[in-house]
């Protein structure tokens, strides 16, 4: 079954177009970027997807169920966990402690006031952080760690809600390329073994040629090719559109070189 | 028909008059706000120095020539002195708090405020100063049928003036347009090399002569008193919020609907027109949560460190002794001490529950409430009503208090948490200044400024020391049960909400019902401690309400540590039993407390529970 379906959505900021007709889909397990120039309307896009922004018209449909306009906090308990462009953690918290106050509130016992919250959880936090290697930093101050690091428990906070879909804005923005590279396999890999379907916008043309399934590419707030990689690096229009592009132009051509 | 119209016409013209004069105060508030972003409290300060200049230097003057000319001369020396008042005060103070958080910057500002009071009762003695007329300005004007002062014309005409001479100060001069600019995006305007402390001490001078100018422009309408920095300092809060903070235009605009306000509400509503005011800032605010023409604060420093509770640990062994020897000492008290020692330790345990459910807001949710003394005092009346009006007992009297606390914090925080920061703080303030209204004009129930005496306890609880033991154990119970929710998720969701509201939004926690609930339990706790104390002190009165105690409160959690959990409680210990042992053996109290305020801000900003828990960190050499 489609895990997504985005139906004509329409965003207007006074006289400008951020996002005209965006009409895309995804199934279970699939990885897809979402690609363009600066202003293109890729978080206008994203950020209707995931309840920040209410779309103008247009509808976003989670698994058939309509969920256009519902406030982040409704649309993260139908099973949609997201990332931000500068990651949003608990800073006064400890790793481990991020990770029990989003399974807390993935338990519905925020409004607890009796048990003690560093008893709960505390197992299943474990082994979120595990699953993103950041185990033994369990009990560092949030604000102690390094950004790369940070990105990864944020992961695993987007994790928590045992999502169907993540959504992830810019996940390796700031980090170092080294650590960039790192991020997206894991993230491809939770994605394809738990079957998680994957919506990222991202400015890293390498991570994502090398873990897409396919691409959108939008420009002034329309979609002008969608598809595999290998179709997307064919597509005449995308090259004239980013000729000029320094970035993807010099991702095609290495992927094009890498290939034969 | 027509005496009714001409009756209107000058209704409005005096509202006019009054809307020119909040004007030119607001004016400089929101411009020293625009720029610094400080929300400077001592700027009623500043406005009440002006009338005391004013009233001090016109009358020499006039002693030289009768002449409309040296009157206004007066005036405007009046507004320079005050504006360098403002200079100094930007050095010596401000300039050490821009980056500090704001609940820091209100304190110190508030700081001043006291200081200002007491040295004004020094140099101009307790009794109000009546001003002299302007000369040339002193007669009737027929409008119609009915007389209107020509000097409430002239303030007509000053407001306007004000505003068209800011404007070409904004648009023709290099100062105007980086104070245009820094306003905008301060760091831009520091990124470009412009002397940005000159830039601050120019703005706080036009700040501070602004509202000197409006406080001399008064004395021929109203005495120089003591009091009147407090309630203009709450009006020209509220011009400036409805307007848009750091917006001049906007702070016409809410000049304007303010003095129509209030000038036609007192024909209909005489009794509650400040409630009035009040309700319209709280209107504005839900539907325009930025005011009228104001812009909204980005959301900077949003990956910084917040400033409160962090990871909270349970008690340590050593800790638990040191909690059971307070608890013991606290309940000897009435076997050792004296019945005046057993008030000043009674009071200390209900100011400590006070002050404990006041971190649990600021230190624990990171909700600045300005008002908190609002559901202390509304607990108190509660309980003082319902014993002296409808003779009920204490026992049930007590249960009310944590109610009606509850009850209004649940009605004020239901728009107070839509809003954030300094906004958040200006609603609070404004909440708590409807209570204290209400109490103080509705005299036939609240008996208006004397309050109401007798509320005495049942009469198995009447002897001291057995209330001694029924605070004790109604404060401790009420320190407990927050303690034990701090540390639950509930507590946990309110610092989740407080350090991310967007990540806690994405986790699926509905942030603005988590704040209200937490705002909610917070009152009912101060309501209990205000019921407490009401049964204590005998009596109940406006003060309980009232700006001052809730800048007390303040001072207890900043004292205490607001990033510890038990911080206020010690806060609330050290700052009763300094303010009771000093307060009697100076007349300058005032003074004392506010430079101690401003010291602990920019000397000791983490209390003593911050530095206890420097001290456990070294002696345990782990990490604090």
């Amino acid at each position: 079954m489609t895990l997504l379906i985005v139906e004509n959505l329409n965003k207007n900021f006074g006289g400008v177009v951020a996002a005209r007709n965006v009409s895309f889909s995804l199934v279970a397990g699939e990885i897809l970027a979402m690609i363009g120039p600066n202003g293109a309307g890729k978080s206008t896009s994203f950020n209707m997807v995931g309840g920040q922004l209410r779309p103008d018209s247009g509808r976003v449909l989670l698994a058939g169920q309509d969920i256009t306009g519902l406030p982040p906090r409704a649309i993260c308990r139908l099973g949609v966990g997201r990332s931000f462009q500068v990651a949003q953690t608990f800073l006064s918290m400890s790793v481990l402690e991020n990770l029990q106050m989003a399974l807390i509130a993935y338990a519905g016992r925020t409004r607890d006031m009796l048990a003690r919250s560093s008893a709960l959880f505390r197992d299943e936090a474990l082994g979120l952080l595990n699953q993103v290697g950041m185990a033994e930093a369990a009990a560092r101050p949030m604000g102690a760690l390094a950004y790369g690091d940070v990105k990864r428990v944020e992961l695993a906070i987007a994790l928590s809600g045992a999502p169907r879909l993540l959504l992830m804005d810019e996940p390796t923005a700031g980090m170092a390329p080294a650590e960039r590279a790192a991020l997206m396999r894991l993230v491809a890999d939770i994605a394809r073994r738990a079957a998680i379907g994957v919506l990222f916008t991202e400015h890293d043309m390498d991570a994502v040629f090398a873990h897409a399934d396919r691409i959108l590419v939008l420009v002034r707030g329309e979609i002008i090719a969608a598809g595999t990689p290998e179709e997307v690096r064919a597509n005449p229009e995308v090259q004239r559109v980013y000729l000029g592009t320094s970035g993807l132009r010099a991702a095609l051509r290495a992927r094009a070189a890498a290939h034969g | 028909m027509s005496v009714e119209f001409s009756f209107l016409l000058v209704q409005a013209l005096s509202g006019l008059a009054s809307a020119s004069s909040l004007f030119i105060i607001a004016s400089g508030l929101t411009l020293v706000f625009g720029v610094t972003r400080i929300v400077n409290f001592a700027h009623g300060s500043f406005y009440m120095l002006g009338a005391y200049v004013a009233v001090s230097i016109v009358p020499w003057l006039l002693q030289i020539e009768r002449s409309p000319t040296l009157f206004f001369v007066g005036v405007l020396i009046s507004a320079c002195v005050v504006g360098v008042l403002g200079v100094v005060m930007e050095i010596l103070l401000l300039r050490r708090i821009y980056k500090v958080p704001e609940l820091f910057q209100l304190l110190a500002t508030f700081g001043v405020v006291l200081m200002v009071q007491d040295a004004v009762l020094y140099f101009w003695g307790p009794l109000d100063i009546a001003g002299p007329r302007a000369p040339g300005l002193r007669h009737g004007v027929m409008i119609l049928d009915q007389r209107f002062p020509a000097y409430e014309l002239f303030l007509i005409a000053a407001g306007p003036v004000v505003l068209g001479l800011l404007w070409l100060l904004m648009h023709k001069t290099r100062f105007g347009i980086l104070l245009r600019a820094a306003t905008r995006d301060r760091d831009m305007v520091g990124a470009l090399g412009v002397n940005q402390a000159l830039l601050f001490t120019g703005t706080l001078f036009l700040g501070a002569f602004l509202a000197g100018l409006g406080g001399a422009l008064q004395i021929p309408r109203v005495s120089a008193s003591a009091q009147m920095d407090l309630s203009i300092i709450t009006e020209a809060f509220v011009v400036t919020v409805i307007g848009g903070m750091g917006s001049i235009g906007g702070a016409f605009l809410a000049a304007l609907l303010i003095g129509q306000l209030q000038a036609f509400g007192v024909l209909i509503f005489p009794k509650i027109t400040l409630v009035l005011v009040f309700l319209l800032m709280a209107l504005v605010l839900v539907v325009k949560p930025w005011g009228l023409l104001g812009r909204p604060e980005s959301t900077a420093g949003h990956t910084a460190l917040p400033e409160g509770i962090m990871q909270p640990r349970g008690f340590a062994a050593a800790e638990k002794l040191l909690l059971l020897l307070a608890v013991l000492a606290a309940a000897s008290v009435p076997i050792f001490g004296d019945t005046y020692t057993i008030k000043v330790a009674t009071e200390v345990l209900i100011f400590a529950l006070a002050a404990f459910s006041l971190n649990f807001l600021v230190g624990n949710g990171g909700i600045v409430s300005f008002g908190h003394a609002a559901y202390f005092g509304l607990g108190a009346y509660a309980s003082g009503l319902l014993v002296t009006k409808l003779g009920m007992p204490m026992e049930p009297a007590l249960i009310a208090a944590p109610l009606a606390g509850g009850f209004f914090a649940a009605l004020f925080g239901f728009f107070i948490v839509r809003l954030q920061g300094i906004y958040l703080a200006m609603l609070t303030l404004a909440f708590a200044q409807i209570a204290y209204a209400v109490c103080f004009q509705w005299v036939e129930v609240t008996g208006g400024d004397n309050g109401i005496v007798g509320v005495w306890p049942s009469t198995w609880a009447a002897s001291r020391s057995a209330y001694h033991y029924i605070v004790l154990v109604a404060a401790m119970a009420g320190i407990l049960a927050l303690r034990h929710v701090i540390y639950a998720p509930f507590g946990a969701s309110l610092r989740a909400a407080r350090d991310s509201a967007q990540r806690a939004e994405a986790i699926g926690i509905d942030v603005r019902t988590h704040r209200w609930l937490g705002f909610t339990i917070a009152g009912a706790a101060a309501g209990l401690a205000g019921g407490l104390y009401a049964f204590s002190k005998g009596s109940i009165d406006p003060t309980l309400l009232g700006i001052p105690l809730s800048v007390d409160f303040l001072a207890m959690i900043l004292l205490g540590g607001m990033q510890t959990v038990m911080g206020p409680v010690l806060g609330a210990a050290a700052f009763h039993s300094i303010k009771d042992i000093f307060m009697p053996l100076t007349d300058h109290w005032r003074f004392l407390l506010g430079a101690s305020i401003i010291a602990l801000v920019l000397i000791f900003p983490r209390g003593l529970g911050g530095a206890y828990a420097a001290l456990r960190a070294r002696f345990s050499g782990g990490a604090p």
